[in-house]
């Protein structure tokens, strides 16, 4: 039977290649939008709030104990004299054609795509992202293989053994792991271990390097992160398994005869896949810039270990660079979830 | 249990589905409220939650009373109870004894204790305020979303997806990190305890604006709506005498939620830099400074990772529980 005011099944007929098109376009062009935003609310605060409170911020780039010819250089080669706007166009144009820096009797180039210039580290910024990028995202990845396989097979099972201690055990378990911070279950699994029992003793190291010394180097970090996703993801699951068993088409399905494994593995199972897909992508994505906490406590050199770094060193183009690089991760994850989310579930039209 | 029929009451008490195991004594109009509680009462695991939330504030209320009774001055060095050579507290278990009844911090010899139980006044003051901030926020904009539509809620909405694809961990700490010390007459750790408020406030309000939104939007088809406005009632009663009441549990059991969310977004901060200053005591400061001990004093982690975890905890557990009682309907 179906419900008012859902498509008709055949409206993928209907929608043809224009449809789809006029869709992409429409959504990258909000994906522009939103980077936009993003860059200029970024802008903004970092370069207006130490006007209001009186701090410079040509003095903050280079450090504390710079004197006044040098920060006055620096001055002038960020334009920090211009109007903001003129400064977000400079810093946008920089990374599509690259800018010139000039200023205090000195001058330099930084190639396209440049993101600004460290003049902390005496650093462009864009090498230093590209540098740091594979590791968020080997820790990214392979701790998210790790939390999607264990979380969702513990919240299937614990849905169909409902109420049962195997149920009662592992949601206890997930209810323990989402109110574990993870900064302390690093700290924990660091000192038993990798100082307690010696196991896993490796610094991070390229994977082309030594695939071997990557995997080791990554193994703590991906299972601490894991369990925590894995606790959510559990916890979601079940509650989503429930929600679907319980519809009126999974009965329909039980009551033509379909074997169990069928029903659950067939008609429960897809329904219950789309909420976790928006929820994983969303995630994946906030963890470009949100494995801070993890590179930190194990002393990653990602991205998030990058921006702390920064931080403490009031290296404000870098914290420009990361920040973006971190809203262009999240809005992507978005759009791909969007267009993935149309092919799973054909009741949702791409408008 | 079958309701008598020969009261017309029993058909409200029906509508109000009282659960079935209630004696029904006397019948009575029950408010809704009453109902959760009465189910909040019987849902064991829950009211252990909300002990010890009740625990951990009257802690946090009373910390100087509690630390002058059983420990030292938060701030005061006890360097006589650290090893010279390695710098790690003397004795076992991270120099546990009865006079310091959790052990001392490595280096200065800080009371653990003392500093766990100040730790939770600034884990739950920004935690409660940024939550209420929140809700406040997400609370007018949503129903201002949800009710009026069209541009206004096109608007809201953006601004709501804006916030949610900011990387919100990193922008807060790069916010932090560029606030002076003293700020509009407040110092050090005034500053820093307002700006944690306010930012953890301020990126929390799009997650309660999206709920009350939705909500908002199936509440105003309703017919009490409709009657109301029919009466002539104004704007501003259908938003603050119709809906909001409606939209009270929701917003409830989403802030309880929050809580937790905030004591961890706090620790996370202050584990990072970006928290309260030192000498301040709170809970991810401490665990930030057991990082750079994990090796020479694993016990040091214990304590402030322990007082975390159960504070979340009791704050989810409790939390689960009042969405179960004022939301039969999601049987989770």
């Amino acid at each position: 039977m179906r419900r008012p005011g859902s498509p008709s099944p055949d409206f993928r007929a209907a929608a043809g290649p224009t449809v789809v098109l006029a869709y992409l376009i429409r959504r990258l062009t909000a994906v522009v939008v939103m980077l936009l935003v993003v860059t200029l609310v970024t802008f903004g605060i970092f370069y207006v709030i130490p006007k209001l409170t009186g701090s410079d911020p040509a003095a903050m780039f280079i450090g504390k104990q710079a004197d006044p010819g040098a920060v006055e250089g620096v001055r002038e080669k960020l334009g920090l004299g211009d109007p903001i706007l003129v400064q977000f166009w400079n810093f946008i144009s920089g990374i599509f054609v690259g800018r010139d820096y000039t200023g205090g009797g000195s001058s330099f180039h930084c190639d396209a795509p440049c993101f600004g210039y460290s003049f902390r580290t005496e650093q462009e910024i864009w090498p230093v992202l590209t540098e740091r990028l594979p590791v968020t995202l080997s820790l990214a990845a392979g701790a998210c293989v790790l939390w999607v396989i264990v979380g969702v097979t513990t919240g299937i099972i614990s849905a169909l053994k409902r109420g049962t201690a195997i149920d009662r055990t592992a949601m206890t378990i997930a209810l323990a792991g989402v109110s574990l911070p993870i900064y302390f279950t690093a700290l924990l699994s660091l000192a038993v271990f990798r100082t307690q029992l010696g196991w896993f003793d490796a610094e991070y190291v390229d994977i082309a390097q030594d695939p071997l010394g990557w995997f080791s180097g990554l193994v703590l970090p991906w299972v601490t992160l894991a369990f925590l996703y894995a606790a959510m993801y559990a916890r979601l699951t079940r509650a989503t398994m429930l929600e679907v068993l319980g519809e009126d088409y999974i009965r329909t399905a039980r009551a033509k005869g379909l074997s169990e494994p069928v029903v659950v593995g067939k008609h429960a199972l897809r329904s219950t896949m789309t909420p976790i897909l928006t929820i994983l992508g969303m995630d994946l994505g906030a963890l470009v810039g949100g494995a801070i906490l993890t590179e930190t406590a194990f002393s990653l050199p990602g991205l998030g270990q990058a921006a702390v770094k920064a931080i403490g060193d009031f290296d404000l183009p870098l914290i420009l660079g990361v920040t973006l690089i971190a809203a262009a991760a999240v809005v992507l994850a978005n759009l791909v979830v969007d267009i993935l989310y149309s092919v799973i579930d054909p009741r949702v039209r791409l408008s | 249990m079958t309701a008598p029929l020969h009261d017309t009451n029993a058909a409200q008490t029906a509508a109000v589905d009282v659960a079935a195991d209630v004696p029904a004594k006397a019948i009575e109009g029950r408010s809704p409220w009453k109902i959760a509680w009465v189910r909040l009462k019987r849902d064991k695991v829950a009211l252990a939650g909300g002990v010890v939330v009740l625990f951990l504030i009257l802690v946090a209320v009373f910390a100087p009373l509690i630390v002058s009774a059983f420990g030292h001055p938060p701030n005061d060095f006890h360097e006589d109870k650290i090893d010279p050579l390695f710098g790690t507290p003397i004795g076992s278990f991270g120099g546990m004894s009865s006079d310091f009844l959790l052990g001392v911090e490595p280096v200065n010899g800080r009371d653990v204790f003392s500093r766990l139980v100040y730790g939770a006044r600034i884990s739950l003051l920004v935690a409660f305020l940024a939550a209420l901030f929140a809700v406040a926020l997400g609370t007018v904009f949503g129903i201002i979303a949800g009710y009026f539509g069209g541009w206004v809620d096109a608007a809201i909405s953006r601004v709501m997806d804006v916030l949610l694809a900011f990387p919100q961990l990193l922008f807060i700490i790069a916010l932090v990190s560029v606030l002076p010390n003293s700020l509009w007459g407040f110092s050090g750790s005034g500053v820093r305890i307002g700006a944690l408020i306010v930012v953890i406030g301020f990126f929390g309000w799009p997650y309660v604006g999206r709920i009350v939104r939705g909500q908002t939007l199936s509440l105003r088809e309703r017919e009490y709506v409709e009657a109301a406005r029919s009466l002539g009632a104004g704007r501003a009663y259908i938003l603050f005498k119709e809906l909001l009441p409606n939209l009270v549990a929701p917003i409830t059991v989403y802030t309880t939620l929050m809580i937790p969310t905030n004591v961890l977004s706090e620790a996370a901060l202050s584990f990072l830099g970006a928290g309260v200053k030192p000498p301040t005591a709170s809970w991810g400061q401490m665990l930030s400074k057991a990082k750079e001990y994990y090796e020479a004093d694993p016990m040091f982690m214990i304590a402030p990772g322990v007082a975390i975890f159960v504070t979340v905890l009791a704050f989810n557990l409790f939390g689960d529980g009042v969405r179960d009682a004022l939301d039969p309907k999601g049987s989770r």
